[in-house]
């Protein structure tokens, strides 16, 4: 129990930080597709530059995961059909029901049970992806 | 407290969500909320009929662990976090959406027309949302990733294929608000 601890801590950091910068909102999704203001360019902007910032500093000073190994990101497999179709599809779903894999859980939290529905939904996407994947390009 | 009990902009927001990243990568895991999907189906038996769903769920449990402080996370900010106050939207926004039919845009963090009970169950009202989350569970297992995976994580990392995947949330994102969303509302 113990070693998840630290991962209920950062999940409650994420579900706060989501929801206080108002990215969970359908609205400032909608917000954002219609290039109306810049917030959530802002923060997904400021989200990778500091990434690769902090990437930066961890390789500079040879920082260690707690396992005592390098810090690692996985390497995404090369290609290209799968990333802009799947991508696109996913955007078409994202700017529907205004909400990604995060915030729709985070959004149960904040007390749209209705979110449930989306969820399942996309367990249910994700197994079809699952049962479809060796007909699709990727 | 002012100032967290206030929204937070973004210049504030991003760097904390790269915070969640480094720590998650810090911990020897990854930022990715959309392989919990995954695990979902795996928990739910889908490795028995299909090879995809095979794998050692056991291993991911720590991600859920993360859905589950999300879920808290997100109680603790709507409820004791947080000013009522509306979503400082901008005015075409607000206009954009009071001819689509959503009035009172901002007044809370998601629109009743889509996610209040009554009309959540009009064929429509659930359509949309079943709809909008088999394109969210499709396409983010297809693209290998979402928004913290590909956006954050990919982006960060300068990876190529994270860069395609995001060019493709925003060709869907905007195909659905400019030509479908016309067509819906």
């Amino acid at each position: 129990m113990g070693k998840y601890i630290k991962f209920f801590l950062v999940g409650i950091f994420f579900g706060i930080v989501l929801v206080k910068s108002e990215a969970v909102s359908w609205y400032r999704i909608f917000e954002m597709f219609k290039f109306q203001s810049f917030h959530m360019y802002g923060i997904i902007g400021t989200a990778v530059v500091s990434g690769v910032l902090f990437l930066l500093i961890a390789k500079q000073f040879n920082i260690k995961t707690i396992e005592g190994n390098s810090i690692k990101v996985p390497l995404k497999a090369k290609g290209l059909s799968r990333y802009i179709i799947g991508g696109t599809i996913f955007g078409l779903g994202w700017a529907l029901c205004g909400a990604c894999p995060g915030p729709m859980y985070i959004l149960v939290g904040t007390g749209t049970i209705s979110m449930i529905i989306v969820i399942a939904a996309a367990i249910l996407g994700t197994y079809l992806y699952g049962v479809l994947k060796d007909k699709l390009p990727h | 407290m002012e100032y967290i009990l206030e929204p937070w902009p973004w210049y504030v927001s991003g760097p904390l969500i790269a915070i969640v990243m480094f720590l998650l990568l810090y911990f020897g895991r990854t930022f990715g909320m959309s392989s919990n999907l995954r695990t979902l189906c795996a928990i739910g038996g889908a490795g028995k009929k299909v090879e995809f769903f095979k794998f050692d769920w056991k291993a991911q449990r720590w991600n859920l662990v993360v859905v589950l402080g999300a879920i808290v996370g997100g109680f603790i900010a709507h409820f004791y976090l947080s000013n009522p106050i509306d979503i400082d939207l901008s005015e075409n926004t607000i206009s954009d959406l009071n001819n689509l039919g959503f009035t009172n845009a901002g007044d809370s963090l998601l629109p009743p027309e889509l996610f209040s009970w009554e009309n959540v169950f009009t064929l429509k009202g659930l359509s949309i949302l079943i709809i909008g989350g088999l394109l969210v569970g499709f396409g983010t297992r297809y693209a290998g990733g979402c928004t913290s995976g590909h956006a954050i994580t990919g982006l960060s990392s300068l990876q190529l294929p994270s860069l395609i995947a995001v060019i493709g949330f925003f060709l869907g994102g905007l195909l659905m608000i400019h030509l479908i969303y016309p067509i819906l509302f």
